[in-house]
């Protein structure tokens, strides 16, 4: 917890000068023409109270007040936690290649037959239930088109017949 | 009575059969979500949002306002029945509720949360429609000066009150505002921001992206972490006996249900209290004044009473500011007013002189669900008791799919769906690491206020800051503020001058 406190208030502290920086673009000092400050003073001077904080944290952990948590993530979970996170990056990169109603029954697929380890009979229902559903929900009531990718073709004859 | 004309016409439209479904909808998604452990009011919300594109805002408000109810009687489900509180605000509820059902009492407990719930509900609504319209007038005579002030003090009411970290709220606060200014300058109208060019920036980060990446995406990692072992669902049986047993048992702790639901309501109105310490204090106070406080912890029904009458009253507290001065309460009144804000209204004082059948059809609206809430909660509780024992991953897996569509629907650009991952996995190590995540979001949603009505100021002014103190009304408000800000600053000296062993900060 206490490595974990230190990386992330450096990793903040990171940001804002980022974000500092970025907004320098816009003025940020006290515009004498219309009264008050620049475009860029808002984000510049927020930026600049984020990296003191991040700053006071950092210097904070060093000085021992504070007790920490032995451990910040738990050993046993963290592994599903990666994981989860790594399919889902997996999935929002599919969506646009080969469409929303191909990557996300896949992720289903995976999460609740690998992940979830349950039977063929729940994933199944549950993998061909939702797109159908989106489907429905989104394109027909809402008309938001959803990405397709490559599939676009394939969803030519069901909006002649739904549009 | 003036008021009760408004509140008629408010019923015309509340109870239009469309509305009425919804109502009903509202509530019964909402029971389940509070009733789900991990997923509360605001994960609702925020997960829901998006798809309420479907009906008319004034509806669509109304949906929202029910699930929020929902989950506000349905946090006390899994309090009784697994020990977990279902949303944080139900954390006090497991004190008594689970020694209840451990007890064999769980169908009593639930019954006793259900009907605190709608009276704590009730007599804040009836609160809520008294305030509403006096404070909307005192409210239109704010200007720009006025209204930042305010927002200035939702936000020192979290370094003063929050009792988070203070170092990590004040982070926290200035992050969301930070993001807020991502996009188009207002005044003058140029970009600045915008991260590695990417044209998605120029339109500015919404908050529901924030809000699915951190409630949706970043609570569900979170939960998954943490819950190892599938919970225990306590076996809960209902009949008319126990129930009328527990009107009875009610009906004796009026002096607990009144001070619940007006205390309630009053902290519900804060931005850094809320259901939650509500919720805490009333289950204090009740055992202060018990005449057998040692019952209390061993499945007391007073014990579940307390502190489901005040969450409930405070939830309808939280949403008083949001709608009369445009300053939400919480985290979830700060979603509805994001929403508001995204079907055009102006939520404020202005909206209940240019928009009345919408303020008051959504206060009628409170009712209908308030009443509609205790009697779905009583009629579905075996239903509950099935849902419950759902294996989580399934529960998980469709929150994902609705977090990654629900993203993209109002906008339709890949770039929000990345940025809800980043904020998803970058929220749940901030969690991690004791960041609070209310004061993010509530900044990130009042950002735009804020800089807008700072600036707006300081022009018509010519530059002069002075202006924020020589008005009346936006000085006294600046005043507490910075009494909110020096309340931590005055306990690290006292703690000092003691040399109190234990760190205060926090």
């Amino acid at each position: 917890m206490l490595l974990a406190d230190r990386l992330i208030a450096l990793g903040l502290m990171a940001l804002s000068a980022y974000f500092m920086w970025h907004a320098t673009v816009l003025p940020i000092g006290w515009n004498g023409m219309t009264g008050g400050p620049g475009g860029g003073a808002f984000p510049f001077w927020l930026s600049a109270i984020m990296f003191v904080v991040a700053g006071a944290i950092l210097v904070r952990s060093y000085r021992g007040q504070i007790e920490y948590d032995p451990t910040f993530f738990d050993p046993e979970t963290l592994r599903s936690v990666v994981l989860v996170v790594v399919v889902l990056v997996i999935t929002v990169a599919l969506i646009p290649i080969v469409g929303a109603y191909i990557a996300l029954p896949l992720f289903l697929l995976w999460y609740l037959k690998v992940f979830g380890k349950h039977g063929w009979t729940l994933t199944l229902i549950l993998t061909v239930c939702t797109p159908v559903f989106l489907f429905f929900f989104f394109e027909v009531t809402l008309k938001i088109l959803l990405p397709k990718g490559m599939t676009e073709p394939f969803f030519i004859p069901l909006y002649a017949r739904f549009f | 009575m003036e008021l009760l004309g408004y509140l008629a016409d408010g019923f015309a439209t509340s109870l239009s059969p469309l509305n009425l479904f919804i109502v009903l909808m509202g509530v019964t998604a909402g029971l389940f979500i509070g009733a789900m452990p991990g997923l509360g009011s605001v994960n609702g919300v925020a997960i829901v949002l998006p798809l309420t594109f479907i009906v008319p805002p004034s509806s669509a408000i109304i949906l929202l306002a029910a699930i929020y109810y929902g989950a506000m009687y349905g946090g006390a489900i899994s309090s009784i029945l697994l020990g977990i509180p279902g949303a944080s605000t139900a954390v006090a509820t497991t004190f008594d509720g689970r020694p209840m059902a451990q007890q064999g009492k769980a169908g009593l407990a639930l019954i006793a949360a259900a009907c605190a719930s709608f009276i704590g509900g009730t007599v804040s609504v009836v609160l809520f429609t008294l305030f509403a319209a006096p404070l909307a007038d005192v409210a239109l005579a704010f200007g720009p000066a006025e209204e930042f002030a305010l927002v200035l003090l939702a936000f020192t009411t979290f370094v003063g009150l929050g009792g988070d970290d203070i170092l990590k709220t004040i982070m926290m606060i200035c992050l969301g505002l930070a993001l807020s200014t991502v996009g188009l300058d207002l005044i003058s109208g140029q970009p600045r921001l915008v991260f590695f060019d990417q044209p998605g920036f120029y339109s500015g980060i919404s908050f529901l992206v924030l809000a699915i990446g951190v409630y949706g995406i970043g609570e569900i990692l979170y939960t998954i972490e943490t819950q190892k072992a599938a919970p225990q669902v306590t076996p809960a049986k209902l009949t008319f006996k126990e129930l009328w047993y527990g009107i009875k048992e009610i009906n004796k702790m009026w002096k607990t249900l009144s001070f619940g639901s007006i205390m309630g309501f009053f902290v519900g109105m804060l931005p850094a209290a809320g259901a939650t310490p509500a919720a805490l204090m009333s289950y204090g106070i009740a055992k202060l004044m018990s005449k057998q406080p040692e019952k209390f912890g061993k499945g007391a029904i007073e014990g579940v009473v307390a502190p489901e009458t005040a969450n409930n009253a405070a939830s309808t507290g939280s949403l008083l500011p949001m709608l009369t001065l445009g300053i939400p309460g919480s985290p979830t009144t700060a979603l509805l007013l994001g929403g508001m804000v995204m079907w055009g209204l102006v939520p404020g004082p202005m909206l209940f002189i240019e928009q009345p059948d919408f303020v008051w059809g959504l206060i009628s609206s409170l009712y209908t669900a308030n009443l509609a809430a205790v009697l779905v909660n009583l009629a579905l509780i075996p239903v509950f008791v099935w849902a419950l024992r759902m294996p989580f991953t399934v529960l998980c897996s469709m929150v994902f799919v609705l977090c990654l569509v629900g993203g993209y629907a109002p906008s339709q650009k890949m770039h929000d769906v990345w940025l809800i991952v980043g904020f998803g996995v970058g929220g749940y190590l901030l969690r991690k690491a004791d960041y609070p995540m209310a004061p993010l979001v509530l900044a990130l949603v009042l950002g735009p206020l804020m800089e807008k009505s700072f600036r707006q100021t300081l022009i018509a002014e010519q530059g002069n800051v002075m202006a924020f103190v020589e008005r009346p009304l936006s000085g006294t408000f600046i005043a507490i503020s910075v009494v909110f800000f020096l309340l931590p600053l005055v306990k690290h000296v006292k703690a000092w001058l003691g040399r109190a062993p234990s760190p205060t900060n926090n």
